[in-house]
C-alpha cells in the first residue's frame, strides 16, 4: 500500500463494506432514538405522538430503574470476580502436565458452547430445583432443608449460572497466556530463590495482566446484557430482585407494550455501557499499551 | 568458595539415557567450559548442577556438601540463560535485585548491591528501564548482573552469547572472562562454539553423547587430543583426517593433521594434489586440496602463495605433528 494508486484502489475496495457496516449500525440507533421521543404503545398503534424527553424522565424516575442498575452492576462485578479468580485457578491446574489434557481442556471449555437458555434450564430444573434438584437431594441426604434458590437468593443463583458459563472463557484465555510464559523465566525465578507462591505473584500474575484485561473487557460487554438466563429462570423476580437493565427494557416493551419507554431505556443502557467502558478503559486500558 | 564435584552423575529421560555417568571436579575459582556438539548433554549436565533437573543417580558436591537432593535455590549457584530470561515487567533494578528480595535482604542493602553490580557492568544509566527498552548486549549484561549480585558459589552460563552478533560476542566474551577473574568465582560455561571454549576456559570438558571425552586446558586438548572426536572438535579449521595409503605410511588406520601444520609448495616431496578452492583472507590462505590418492584436506598457508583453483600443489605435513588414531578412534602414542 505504498503508491497513491494502490491506496486509492484500497479505499475504493474497502468502501462498500465500511458503508454497509456503518448503515447497519446507524439505522437501528437512529430509529431507537426516534422511537424514544414518541408516545408509542403497542396496544394503541397508529396514535404515536411526539413527547420530547418525557419517556426518559419516566424511565429514569421509575424506582425499578435504580434497582435494576444495582442488580446489573452486582451481576457484572460478581461474575467477573468469580471467572477471573476461578479462571486463574483452573488455568494453573490445566497448565500442569496431566494425562489426557486435550480431552480435559475440551470438557472445560464445553459450558461456553451451551446456549444460555439451555444452561439456565439445566441449572433451574436439574440442579437448583427445590424438590427434584441435585442440590436439594444433597441437602436432604445430610438432613438439611433444601434451599429454594430462585426464591431465597435469586440474584446469587443467576450469578452462579452466568459465572458457570463464563468461567471456561476466562480459563481458556488465561491458559493460553500461561502457556506462552517463557519456561526459562520460571527457572530463573527458581534460581533466584522464589518459591511457587512468589513465582506466581512476581512472575505469573504480571504476565497475566494483559489477558486478564482482555477477559474483563470482553466479559463486561456481554455481562451488561445478560438476558436469557433471567427470562428462563426468574423472569426478573421475585419483585425486581433479578431485573437488570436489559430485562427492564424488555419488560417495558413487551410486557407493558411501551415501545417509546423501552427505546428510552435502551438509549439509557447504551449510555451506561459507554460510561462503564470509559472507566474500564481508563482503569485498566493502560495494560493494553505497548 | 565454590568447588564442585560430580560423582557418577546420571540422567535418564524415559527410555533415553542422556548422561550415562559423569565424574568431574571443578576447582574453586576456575573457569570450566563444557563443549560439545548439539545434543551431547552439556546443557543437561549444567541443569543437573543447577538443580533445574533431578539427577537419576550419582552425587553432586558443592564445597563437599551433597546437594543432589536440594532445590535449586538452596545450592547457592546462579545462572545466566541463553534467552537471558529477564523479567519483562520489572525494571533493570527490579531484575537484578529480585534474588535478594526473595532472600529477604533489607531494602537499603539491595539498593546498594544492585547499584554496585550495575556500576561493574556499566548499567547505571539503565537501572530504571525495562528489558524491552534495552539492546541485546545490555540485556545480556542485566542477566549477568542478576547472577553476580547474589554473590554465588559459582556462575552457570548456558550458551549466553549465542543470541548476540559476532562483534558483540567477542566483546562480551572478554567482559565475562575479565569479570570472572576479578571476582574469582567458579564458573561453568556451556557452549557449542569451540572458539569460545578455547579463549575463555581454564579447563575444557569435551562431551560426546553424555560422556566426558577429555578434560584439560585448551592447549592440552589442542596438542594432545586423546580421540578422533576431540581432535576434530578442537581447532579451527577442523583437523584433517586421512585414511588409506597416507595413514598406512604412518602405521595407523587413521591419521590427523591440522591445517596449520602443513606446508604447501608448488613442487617437491609430499602429498600431491590439486587446489579445489583457495580462500584468501589476506593474513592467511586456506587451500582446500583434492589429494591424488583420494580425500580433501585443508591447509593453512601464511600469507599469499599465488596458488588458485586448479593449480597443482604439494603438501608436506610436519612429521612431529601427525596424530595417529586406532580403529576405535583413540589416539595412539607417538
Amino acid at each position: 500500500m505504498s503508491t497513491r494508486q494502490t491506496r486509492t484502489a484500497g479505499r475504493l475496495l474497502v468502501a462498500p463494506s465500511v458503508v454497509l457496516l456503518f448503515v447497519w449500525m446507524i439505522v437501528p440507533l437512529v430509529m431507537t432514538l426516534y422511537f424514544s421521543t414518541l408516545r408509542y404503545s403497542l396496544l394503541d398503534p397508529g396514535s404515536e405522538v411526539y413527547v420530547g424527553l418525557e419517556n426518559y424522565r419516566y424511565f429514569l424516575t421509575d424506582p425499578a430503574f435504580f434497582a435494576s442498575l444495582v442488580n446489573t452492576l452486582v451481576l457484572v462485578g460478581s461474575v467477573l470476580a468469580i471467572s477471573i479468580v476461578g479462571g486463574i485457578f483452573f488455568a494453573l491446574l490445566l497448565d500442569q502436565p496431566v494425562w489426557g489434557l486435550p480431552i480435559i481442556r475440551l470438557m472445560v471449555i464445553a459450558p461456553f458452547f451451551v446456549m444460555p437458555t439451555v444452561s439456565a434450564l439445566i441449572w433451574k430444573n436439574l440442579f437448583m430445583h427445590p424438590v427434584s434438584g441435585l442440590f436439594a437431594w444433597i441437602a436432604r441426604s445430610f438432613g438439611f432443608t433444601p434451599v429454594d434458590w430462585f426464591a431465597e437468593m435469586p440474584l446469587f443463583a443467576i450469578i452462579v449460572i452466568v459465572a458457570w458459563q463464563w468461567l471456561p472463557f476466562a480459563t481458556l484465555i488465561l491458559l493460553t497466556a500461561l502457556q506462552s510464559l517463557d519456561g526459562e523465566q520460571k527457572e530463573a525465578a527458581e534460581m533466584d530463590g522464589a518459591g511457587p507462591v512468589s513465582t506466581f505473584i512476581w512472575i505469573v500474575l504480571p504476565h497475566l495482566a494483559r489477558p486478564i484485561t482482555v477477559v474483563i473487557l470482553i466479559e463486561t460487554i456481554f455481562l451488561l446484557t445478560v438476558f436469557a438466563e433471567i427470562l428462563v429462570t426468574t423472569g426478573g423476580g421475585p419483585g425486581l430482585q433479578t431485573t437488570n437493565i436489559a430485562f427492564l427494557v424488555y419488560a417495558q416493551a413487551l410486557l407493558q407494550y411501551d415501545v417509546g419507554g423501552a427505546s428510552a431505556g435502551g438509549i439509557v443502557a447504551v449510555v451506561l455501557a459507554n460510561i462503564v467502558a470509559f472507566f474500564l478503559v481508563r482503569l485498566i486500558g493502560k495494560n493494553l499499551e505497548a | 568458595m565454590g568447588k564442585i564435584q560430580l560423582q557418577g552423575v546420571r540422567k535418564v529421560f524415559g527410555q533415553v539415557t542422556v548422561i550415562p555417568g559423569v565424574d568431574l571436579t571443578v576447582d574453586d575459582g576456575s573457569f570450566v567450559v563444557f563443549v560439545g556438539p548439539s545434543g551431547c548433554g552439556k546443557s543437561t549436565l549444567l541443569r543437573l548442577i543447577a538443580g533445574l533437573e533431578d539427577v537419576s543417580g550419582g552425587h553432586i558436591f558443592i564445597d563437599g556438601r551433597d546437594v543432589a537432593g536440594l532445590p535449586a535455590a538452596q545450592r547457592g549457584l546462579s545462572m545466566v540463560f541463553q534467552s537471558y530470561a529477564l523479567y519483562p515487567h520489572m525494571t533493570v533494578r527490579g531484575n537484578i535485585g529480585f534474588g535478594l528480595k526473595m532472600a529477604g535482604t533489607p531494602k537499603a542493602e539491595i539498593a546498594r548491591k544492585v547499584e554496585a553490580a550495575a556500576a561493574t557492568l556499566n548499567l547505571t544509566p539503565y537501572l530504571e528501564r525495562k528489558p524491552g527498552q534495552l539492546s541485546g548486549g545490555q540485556r545480556q549484561r542485566v542477566a549477568i548482573g542478576r547472577a553476580i549480585v547474589r554473590e554465588p558459589k559459582a556462575f552457570l552460563f548456558d550458551e549466553p552469547l549465542s543470541n548476540l552478533d559476532a562483534a558483540l560476542r567477542v566483546q562480551m566474551r572478554l567482559e565475562i572472562s575479565r569479570l570472572q577473574k576479578d571476582l574469582g568465582t567458579t564458573a561453568i560455561y556451556v557452549t557449542h562454539d569451540q572458539v569460545e571454549a578455547m579463549t575463555m576456559a581454564d579447563r575444557i570438558v569435551v562431551l560426546n553423547q553424555g560422556n566426558v571425552e577429555q578434560v584439560g586446558s585448551p592447549i592440552e586438548l589442542y596438542e594432545r587430543p586423546n580421540s578422533l572426536f576431540v581432535a576434530g572438535f578442537i581447532g579451527s579449521p577442523q583437523m584433517n583426517f586421512l585414511k588409506g595409503a597416507y595413514a598406512a605410511a604412518h602405521g595407523a588406520p587413521t591419521i590427523g593433521v591440522r591445517p596449520e601444520h602443513m606446508r604447501a609448495a608448488r613442487g617437491g616431496e609430499g602429498w600431491k594434489g590439486v587446489v579445489a578452492v583457495a580462500e584468501h583472507l589476506g593474513s592467511d590462505t586456506f587451500l582446500h586440496v583434492d589429494l591424488a590418492e583420494g580425500g580433501i584436506v585443508t591447509a593453512r598457508v601464511i600469507g599469499e602463495l599465488g596458488l588458485s583453483a586448479g593449480d597443482a600443489v604439494v603438501l608436506s605435513p610436519d612429521p612431529a605433528r601427525i596424530y595417529r588414531f586406532d580403529a576405535d578412534g583413540k589416539a595412539v602414542a607417538k
